[in-house]
């Protein structure tokens, strides 16, 4: 229904505020506001003159918002700074800069080229990342609004634009540009509506009010032109959910809250606009003051190789060191004897410098040390972390652009918020979920009713599929399947009702007709959404303060009874006529709104109908609801009462609907005290509100009850399935009760029937019972006595029955946990949990969520993963080692502060045992194979010098040092990190259990590391050395000629390119053409590379001058040597490789074998195997039936001994 | 099989879909710069590539050592054969070139103004085909001492401009201030004994031309740059050089000047370009002029003629032949292990999952 029936632009000028009798207070001047003008409550804001004098004095800071982390001046110096933070890179600059000394064994611009290089590198993908800021602030900063130019017109301005004190129009759906002081909007009484996702992440929407003094002058663009007005307020700060100030408005002193502030970033809705000043702007506002960097976060495998960075800083040390004692022996025996002569008499010796002297021998000892460091850099990979980096990089862009994790609906794909912890993906031992938009969809839908005690609705939830699967009748699943599958039309969001009872108006012809109206205009009537309608059909939609509130006002629509209006006090809907059997729209009055809270558990409107009788609608838990019955409207509570169990136990949310006529009088003297308890001032006003309130909600008249489904998500059984076969431990932290949690656990296979539950609560009569006599210590020391007894109780359950297949699972109630979570205990609860295949804590805080997750990451010391959507999933995801957002319905605050961001659980499925896993796999293996690569690099280097008698001499030229670790050998590496599939994804699925090589750390463990270092070694050793041998006496050449220092360092050189570039190949697992490219390549850019720079002319390549063509090319030696040396010296690697790959093979190679024999396909085998792989105590639906496999005792003996050992 | 159901009801579907201004992961994210360069199309993005993924089964173990064996082998024999061709005659003098009186202090006989000249008498035993080559050899002296590598000018060497370039050849840069060309150490410690072969009395020309790289010659050692002031300094190191010949000419000094890579080194003295026969007895007057005593460094002559694979040096052949013979048993050691430890095809009692208790249970 289009508007206009109202009247121009005044339509909505609505008095709305007494839909919100419990928040819309007005402010009053509390002890707060004395603070005004004194320290941190300094803040001065004329309004609408910005440009005064007395502003300008002030000087606050404008509107522009920068997000980046770099400005334009700072970029060079601050990213150079946290490039050389690194200790590694620090290092480098060191000897970069000692390479300019004569200290050097190199030329300087050699050394500090490959490490500009590769800074430069790191700095352009900062430059790049912080660019995607950069536009970012653009766009925000150049968004525009309307200002007041002090004339009463209004004007377009730019955000960044914005001064303290200027006067802004914001329309409908628009952000407000700064935080705003609200004056006046589109609502009579000022009120509007806002939106506040991007700062706590809640969809809801949220009620501002303006004050009285300024709503009632300013209500057009022109009445602004006069207003002076002076707010003195707090200074800025990050509380969201507080304000002080005062507005100084014609000799008046107004006191201020945060009822009257806007903030920024939150966004108007359903009011058309509204006027405000601007009170904080840019760095000032709360939302910019609340940003705090994410924590960020390094990944286990980081850590793992700074170690292993700290210990090649060692070795490079102790070489030095053992080095520089050599060098001084040697060098001390040069020393002058009798006569003058001296040993080594064509060093001049007798003439050194400092460095060679040998009459200062400890001296130059020391100096040599520092020589000696710089030659043996080459230890440590200087592109390690920048091709770490990149790699990364690129996985995250596979992780992006994975279209197998990219949801339609929502046109949402994965988005990797870091790209610091893929690899940590691959090694997650605990998931901690949240349940409500994570595990479910957190989409309400109504499904069932139950009307004068009468059941309706044949829809099948989840868990009552779940449910009869469990109790084994797959064949009747299946025909229910059929039933919920066939469904005609589009499904309407929130509405999932099947009953040709009630549907198409048949409701009619019930029996208690009279009572299903009540029933359906109590849902259309009784809550709080706003109706949207669309202009341009007609269609109505709502926003609602929750789904489940949505979901009662569609499903009204749906049976008849359309809402369509709320207007200042009235609510207006369409329904069925009994009488005439036509659409007739009535209107009631919106006389009071007892609002929803947690404590109260129900809401009630009290309305005058159309005949004028004074009506009390209320909808609440049914613990709340039942209590408050009328002796004559209990004809349906037995029957209700068991239909409320049934739909508790199929995992729905139930609400109890009653109603009761008031009495005129009564309610004459009800708004009177209610009114006076609203518009007190006293401390106890809630109370008192409370108990009012309370004496209404009585003697109801019972209609029925309402049951909503939160869905579980699509494929998450499955998903947990997978995940628990790849023997990752599932917890779930709920705010939900207790009964839905165990309900959405047995939905979600996390529970099974046999399974013991372990139930931890407070619920005992005792407990209770000091409740209700009050006595807080007595309370708590009681309560925690209980708590541990039960979790004693609890382990000795598990370890009485070690050895059985008996599986456990541990449930705990919020106020438990707190309890368990006390230092004192928590050791034992962690115990307790670990020894459990299901932790599930519900009515747990996103404190307690924070608690659980670190404890569990400091106490078993292994990786966790947190995942959630809403806001209170923040302190998890932030505590946890990843934090996984759900980008759902619940805002972006969860995924904002993720590290990576799903559209669906079941993604995480794909993103752990796939792309965790390979992300793991290629990131262990490159950081492997790049301390093998320059350990063999390093040792050549070392060994020649040895006989140079230490007097660090490399034998490769300047330049093939220092290219080494940037051209030669970093390409196939870094495509090792970025293509790399042991197993294809295909594999990932069908074997979870491989990811257990990520948990336990089979393929970064320091055995694998010390092996391929061992490698670097014995390959070094075995170049080295055969490159010697076979140029011993040196004339390696038909003419005769002898091989000099260019000859052996050349062939050595070429030794390694070749030697490391093909251990590679026997290394990765899966050839594309890109690792042709890179690793032939990279050979063949080593004989380029010899050719272009040994053609540069002598003085430039001095000892490397046409060392390729004229004299290693020619020569058979050299081509026979770099055969031979290739061969030889991946000989040990390969033999250990197929006696391992054979006889000891890792997960991913008996996948390998599996799939090389093509059992793949054949899906008894690959039952097999899998089997084998579950352990008993794991949860999901495979597991389920493996035990009842294990209990027709099917199982082969020896299986049976493998669990054991388990 | 239920596992299969949430990869394939994940797969599909997707692939219908509108695509216009969605973020579904297309080809490329074109707008970052990174990216660009390396994604192509989607099966690249989606990590599909087509890929060969090769694992080391039974018959790939062994036809690679079975192929590196029937390679090595004869390589190694052929090797073998070219070092057994080379005829080297060897000959240590530093220590007999001391007349008897004087060893017991060496140094002081060498750097004595006592004759130096010596005699030495080699046999052939082997029929030498020319071109046969003599160097000398020496043990002990670390031409690749950093202080001695660094101690020249390369610039000064190329070309008379650059003549007082001599930083780096301290202590040997100067004479009385005046550049010293060559400059350093490696020039001012140059070899200086000479030989003079002759046989049956008749003197064997010995042709010291060519035996420097080219691109030293050419490239390196300027033909205007004359030496100067050379062996001038307060101590005279080992040889002089003639000022009227260009560096480019000074063939010794060239061969000097490329410093070996080991401490036990040979350097080309020069060429016989005549066969010597077998039973041919060759008389060596030699200047023992050069310092190896204090350091007690040997000094040795050889004679040597060459093969394709360059000197006598039977190490690669050996190697070959040992490699070669290690794989080809290493090749029936492994056909031994796997008929002795067969695995059925898919035997899946391999594939024993649970060796590793997982989650420290």
């Amino acid at each position: 229904m289009p508007g206009g029936r109202q009247g121009g632009r005044r339509r909505s000028r609505l008095r709305l505020s007494n839909i919100y009798a419990f928040k819309c207070r007005k402010s009053s001047f509390q002890e707060d506001h004395s603070q005004i003008g004194g320290p941190g409550f300094s803040r001065v804001v004329y309004c609408n003159e910005p440009n005064s004098p007395a502003s300008e004095r002030r000087n606050y800071a404008g509107n522009y918002v920068r997000s980046t982390k770099y400005t334009p001046a700072s970029f060079i110096p601050k990213s150079l700074f946290e490039q050389f933070r690194r200790v590694a890179n620090f290092y480098f600059l060191v000897t970069g800069i000692l390479s300019l000394t004569p200290l050097s064994p190199y030329s300087a611009v050699s050394a500090l080229l490959p490490l500009g290089f590769v800074i430069l590198v790191s700095m352009v993908k900062e430059g790049i990342e912080d660019w995607g800021r950069k536009r970012q602030d653009i766009e925000v900063n150049n968004r525009r609004v309307k200002v007041h130019d002090g004339n009463g017109n209004f004007r377009q301005e730019e955000w960044r634009e914005l001064k303290v004190g200027d006067i802004v129009r914001v329309e409908k759906d628009e952000f407000f540009p700064a935080d705003l002081l609200l004056l006046s909007s589109s609502y009579e009484d000022s009120i509007c509506y806002v939106e506040t996702m991007n700062l706590d992440g809640e969809t809801n929407l949220k009620v501002k009010q303006g004050l009285e003094a300024t709503s009632s002058a300013l209500h057009e663009d022109s009445d602004f032109k006069e207003l002076k007005a002076v707010v003195r307020c707090e200074d800025p700060n990050a509380d969201l959910y507080t304000f002080v100030g005062t507005l100084h408005l014609e000799e008046q002193r107004h006191p201020l809250s945060i009822q009257q502030l806007l903030l920024r970033d939150s966004k108007l809705r359903n009011t058309e606009y509204v006027y405000g000043a601007v009170v904080f702007t840019g760095h000032d506002t709360k939302v910019i003051q609340n940003s705090t960097d994410p924590p960020s976060k390094r990944s286990r495998i980081e850590r793992k190789m700074d170690k292993i960075i700290y210990m090649m800083f060692f070795v490079v040390f102790l070489m030095s060191f053992i080095g520089s004692i050599v060098f001084g022996i040697e060098t001390r025996e040069d020393r002058a004897r009798a006569g003058g002569r001296t040993e080594r008499w064509y060093l001049k010796p007798d003439d050194a410098d400092i460095f060679f002297d040998p009459e200062k021998a400890p001296l130059a000892a020391i100096l040599h040390f520092f020589t000696a460091v710089m030659l043996y850099s080459y230890f440590i990979p200087i592109s390690l972390y920048v091709s770490i980096e990149i790699v990364k990089v690129l996985q995250s862009v596979f992780i992006n652009n994975d279209i197998l994790m990219y949801y339609e609906e929502t046109d949402k794909p994965a988005h990797a918020r870091t790209s610091n912890l893929n690899e940590e993906l691959g090694m997650v031992d605990t998931i901690l979920s949240d349940k409500t938009g994570t595990l479910t969809c957190n989409s309400m839908e109504f499904i069932k009713c139950s009307i004068a005690g009468t059941a309706y609705g044949r829809g099948i939830t989840e868990v009552e599929r779940s449910m009869a699967m469990r109790s084994g009748g797959a064949a009747l699943v299946g025909d229910d399947l059929d039933v919920v599958v066939d469904k005609s039309g589009p499904k309407i969001k929130g509405f999932n009702f099947q009953d040709e009872r009630v549907m198409k108006g048949n409701w009619v012809k019930q029996r208690e007709a009279a009572v299903m109206q009540k029933f359906f205009r109590l849902l259309a009537v009784c809550h709080t959404a706003i109706p949207e309608t669309d202009e341009a059909t007609g269609a109505v939609s709502y926003e609602a303060e929750s789904p489940d509130e949505a979901a009662f006002v569609v499903a009204a629509r749906e049976l008849g009874f359309e809402f369509f209006s709320r207007t200042q006090n009235g609510i207006s809907f369409r329904e069925l006529d009994l009488a005439t059997g036509q659409k007739v729209e009535r209107v009631y009055r919106l006389l009071n709104v007892l609002e929803f809270n947690s404590a109260r558990k129900r809401m009630s409107v009290i309305v005058r109908d159309e005949d004028g009788k004074l009506l009390l609608l209320s909808k609440g838990a049914d613990n709340v609801m039942f209590e408050r019955l009328a002796k004559n409207g209990r004809k349906f509570e037995e029957k209700t009462r068991e239909h409320v169990n049934e739909y508790a136990d199929a995992g729905l949310r139930t609400l109890i609907l009653a109603y009761r006529e008031v009495d005129e009088n009564e309610y004459i003297e009800f708004s009177k005290n209610f009114n006076e308890a609203k518009n007190s001032v006293t401390t106890d006003r809630e109370s008192l509100i409370d108990e009012i309130t309370d004496q209404m909600e009585r003697d109801l008249i019972l209609l029925g009850a309402t049951a909503v489904e939160d869905k579980l998500q699509n494929g998450v059984p499955e998903c947990i399935d997978k995940l628990a076969q790849a023997g990752i431990k599932i917890w779930v932290l709920t705010g939900d009760k207790m009964e839905t949690a165990i309900n959405i656990g047995f939905a979600c296979s996390l529970l099974r029937q046999e399974m013991k539950q372990i139930i931890i609560n407070l619920e005992t009569p005792h407990i209770k019972a000091l409740e209700k006599a009050g006595e807080k210590d007595a309370i708590e020391q009681a309560s925690r006595e209980s708590v541990v007894k039960q979790m004693e109780e609890g382990k000795a359950l598990i370890t009485g029955s070690s050895g059985s297949h008996e599986a456990f699972a541990l449930i705990i109630d919020g106020k438990s946990l707190t309890y368990a979570l006390e230092d004192d205990f928590k050791k034992q609860f962690l115990d307790l949990a670990t020894g459990c295949a299901s932790v599930i804590c519900c009515r747990s805080s996103p404190k307690q969520k924070a608690l659980v997750t670190r404890l569990v990451k400091s106490g078993t010391g292994k990786t966790t993963l947190g995942i959630g959507d809403g806001a209170n999933d923040v302190g998890m995801l932030q505590e946890a080692d990843i934090g996984i957002g759900i980008s759902g319905v619940e805002g972006m605050q969860a995924v904002m502060s993720s590290d990576i961001a799903i559209a669906q659980f079941r993604y995480l499925e794909r993103l752990l045992l796939v792309h965790g896993h390979w992300c793991y796999s290629r990131i262990s293996s490159m950081i492997c194979y790049f301390f093998y690569k320059n350990i063999t690099f390093g040792v050549t280097v070392f060994l020649y010098e040895a006989y140079t008698s230490f007097s660090a001499q490399p034998a490769y030229n300047d330049w093939f040092l220092s290219l080494f670790n940037v051209f030669f050998s970093s390409l196939p590496v870094i495509a090792l990190g970025v293509f790399d599939q042991d197993v294809s994804s295909r594999f990932c699925y069908k074997f979870p259990l491989l990811y257990q090589e990520g948990v336990q750390n089979l393929l970064f463990s320091w055995k694998r590391i010390i092996g391929w270092m061992f490698n670097g070694l014995i390959t070094a050793l075995a170049i080295f050395f055969i490159c010697k041998e076979s140029q011993e006496h040196q004339l390696y050449n038909p003419n005769g000629k002898t091989a000099g220092r260019e000859i052996l360092g050349g062939t050595i050189y070429t030794c390694i390119v070749w030697v490391v570039n093909l251990q590679m190949v026997l290394a990765i697992s899966y050839f594309t053409w890109v690792q042709h490219i890179v690793i032939w390549g990279s050979i063949a850019l080593w004989y380029i590379f010899l050719m272009v720079y040994g053609a540069m002319g002598p003085s430039f390549s001095t000892d490397a001058y046409k060392v390729f063509l004229e004299t290693l090319a020619p020569a058979p030696s050299y081509w026979l040597t770099t055969l031979f040396v290739m061969i030889f010296a991946l000989i040990p690697y390969f033999v250990f490789k197929s006696i391992q790959m054979r006889f000891f093979p890792g997960y991913h190679q008996m996948i390998q074998w599996i799939r090389y024999e093509g059992h793949s396909n054949d899906p008894e085998f690959v039952e097999m195997v899998r089997q084998r792989s579950i352990r008993p105590t794991t949860v999901g639906f495979t597991a389920r039936r493996a035990a009842s496999v294990r209990r027709s005792g099917r199982f082969h003996d020896q299986l049976k001994k493998n669990f054991i050992a388990f | 099989m239920s596992s299969n159901m949430a990869s394939s009801s994940a797969g599909s579907g997707d692939s219908s879909a509108a695509r216009k201004n969605s973020k579904r992961p297309k080809c490329i994210d074109y707008s970052s710069a990174l990216l660009s360069l390396t994604l192509l199309d989607s099966k690249f993005t989606q990590q599909e590539l087509p890929a060969c993924k090769p694992i080391l089964t039974p018959g790939w173990v062994i036809s690679t050592f079975l192929i590196v064996s029937v390679i090595f082998i004869p390589l190694g024999v052929i090797s073998l054969f070219a070092s057994q061709d080379v005829v080297e005659i060897v000959d240590r003098y530093d220590n007999d070139c001391i007349p008897a009186p004087a060893r017991t202090n060496k140094v002081a006989f060498i750097q004595g103004a006592a004759p130096k000249s010596c005699n030495r008498t080699l046999t052939v035993t082997k029929r030498m085909k020319q071109p046969i080559y003599v160097y000398y050899q020496l043990e002990n002296f670390y031409q690749n001492h950093r202080r001695y590598v660094k101690s020249r000018s390369d610039s000064q060497l190329r070309s008379p401009k650059f003549e007082n370039q001599i930083s780096a050849c301290k202590p040997e840069d100067d004479a009385g201030g005046k550049p010293i060309v060559p400059c350093g150490l490696i020039a001012w410690s140059l070899f200086n004994d000479t030989y003079t072969l002759s046989r049956n009395n008749t003197p064997l020309a010995v042709n010291k031309k060519g035996i420097a790289w080219k691109s030293d010659k050419e490239h390196k050692f300027g033909n205007k740059v004359f030496p100067k002031n050379f062996q001038k300094g307060n101590l005279t190191g080992g040889a002089t050089l003639n000022p009227d010949i260009p560096l480019s000419e000074q063939e010794d000094l060239i061969v000097w000047m490329r410093t070996a890579a080991l401490p036990t080194f040979r350097k080309l003295y020069g060429k016989i370009e005549t066969d010597l026969e077998n039973g041919d007895t060759i008389q060596v007057t030699l200047q023992n002029n050069y310092n190896t005593y204090s350091f007690s460094g040997k000094k040795k002559l050889v004679l040597s003629t060459t093969s394709w694979l360059g000197g006598k040096n039977d190490f690669l052949g050996i190697a070959y032949l040992t490699v070669g013979g290690i794989c080809f048993f290493l090749a029936l050691a492994f056909t031994i292990m796997y008929l002795v430890k067969p695995r059925r095809l898919g035997d899946p009692s391999y594939l024993s999952w649970n060796r590793n208790p997982g989650g420290g249970r």
